[in-house]
């Protein structure tokens, strides 16, 4: 420590005193306690390198913690991804919805159950099986995407899909796109997990961050492959549900409370 | 046919190929009815393209054609060739897009050769954080009064991602 000191008097730019400096730095990033990390470590990757099959993208969807009555999830992903709020389509049954809510209630007890559905990034997709032009992928860390320049707007995959995942847009945008989210008209499209958002680094959807801005805290997204990751930790110690799991879809989105 | 009308009908060709004659060989002519030569203008946010113009002018949709597949498929998002570059740089300072007047800078090279572009039906023709100036679409056409009333209400992409933070 005092050679270090004496150093950086000297030479305030040394490189000993730089190096010092940094060591510092990442130490007190990383040591505040043991297993207790003072920042999230982002998942973001260097923009040249390729998806990786080591993560798989995925959600913990907290049933017991969804509010009635809140949409917050809806609206979010909405004004992320720039499609337009079903309630203000003109064409409200054809208009396209990449995430929905649902409010069910039990007809014996009365319960009442609120979540989120939309696509389920199954690891053995329908939609991928059926489509006829090889655009409806799975991408190397479990997002199922739509490939716009190559589909034909069959819309198989919309029979296919048991979740009602997926729209087709039926009408022109007129240029009213965003420039990170490409659609258009005659394409079949649904959730990405904020594909964007993800390859930018942020490491979280639009959805979930609106969740937890909201303070719900029902929405847990991250990587499922990552054993220490919050999601990994979570699908650990809480009981939770694929939806229609006798179909043995792998699903990436987990229910809890249902 | 009568003889007339065959007389007529030579007379007609001869007059039309001496005019044709006379309009290529003079230079001085003006070109009445062409096409409008395209309108290029230079990018201000840089001085020289990604790669030479002149090969730019010739290969551009192959060199997007290749990055597309990178982007979508894999996940490759490097800038060099992506067409959200071309779009900020080539927006035009007028309409901040490059396919929404004639004069933009996609549109008015396409209108020319009369290829039809196919990617503003998906992509946004303005750079990104420019959708003040985006028109309403077909869906929320009929919005547009509710939309101007709660113009201040609504969340913006970068508002929510300061929530978020
Ligand atoms: S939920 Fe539907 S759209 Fe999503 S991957 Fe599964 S089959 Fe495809
Ligand atoms: S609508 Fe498009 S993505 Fe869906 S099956 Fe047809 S070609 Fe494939």
């Amino acid at each position: 420590m005092s050679e270090h000191d004496t150093k950086s008097e000297k030479e305030p730019n040394s490189p000993e005193r730089r190096r010092f400096i940094g060591a510092a730095t990442a130490a007190a990033g990383l040591a505040i306690a043991p297993g207790v990390m003072l920042y999230e470590v982002a998942h973001g990757r260097p923009e040249e390198q390729a998806a990786s099959s080591a993560v798989r993208w995925g959600m913990l969807v907290d049933a017991t913690q969804c509010a009635t009555g809140c949409d917050d999830c809806v609206s979010a992903c909405s004004t992320e991804n720039g499609w337009t709020p079903v309630a203000e389509s003109r064409h409200p049954k054809q208009a396209p919805q990449w995430i929905r809510k649902l409010e069910l209630q039990d007809p014996l007890t009365q319960m009442e159950t609120n979540l989120p559905m939309m696509c389920q990034h199954c690891a053995d997709a329908p939609c991928v099986d059926v489509c006829p032009t090889g655009a409806s992928f799975k991408r190397a860390d479990g997002i199922v995407l739509v490939n716009r320049h190559t589909c034909i707007g069959c819309r198989y995959c919309m029979m296919a899909c048991p979740y009602k995942a997926r729209s087709l847009v039926h009408e022109s945008l007129n240029d009213t796109q965003l420039a990170d989210v490409p659609r258009g008209m005659g394409c079949v499209e649904a959730c990405t997990l904020c594909v964007q958002k993800i390859d930018r680094g942020d490491g979280n959807t639009a959805c979930a961050e609106a969740c937890t801005a909201a303070g719900h805290n029902a929405l847990l997204f991250g990587d499922m492959n990552d054993p220490e990751s919050e999601i990994s930790k979570r699908l650990r110690e809480l009981p939770t549900k694929q939806v229609r799991a006798d179909l043995n879809l792998n699903l990436g989105v987990r229910y809890h409370g249902i | 046919m009568t003889g007339k009308l065959k007389r007529l009908l030579a007379l007609g060709a001869v007059v039309l190929t001496t005019a044709t004659l006379a309009w290529a060989g003079s230079d001085t002519q003006p070109k009445a009815s062409g096409a409008p030569k395209p309108v290029i203008t230079k990018s201000v946010k840089a001085e020289q393209c990604v790669e030479d113009t002149a090969y730019m002018r010739r290969n551009h949709m192959k060199v997007l054609d290749g990055h597309r597949d990178k982007t979508v498929i894999e996940g490759i998002r490097t800038k060099k060739h992506s067409l959200k570059e071309c779009i900020n740089c080539h927006a035009s300072e007028k309409t901040g897009s490059v396919a929404a007047a004639k004069d933009d800078f996609c549109v008015s090279c396409h209108s020319y050769a009369a290829v039809k572009i196919d990617c503003f039906e998906c992509h946004s023709t303005k750079p990104k954080g420019s959708m003040a100036m985006h028109p309403l679409n077909a869906e929320t056409a009929h919005l547009k009064h509710a939309l101007a009333v709660n113009a201040d209400v609504k969340v913006s992409a970068e508002e929510m991602a300061k929530v978020a933070q």
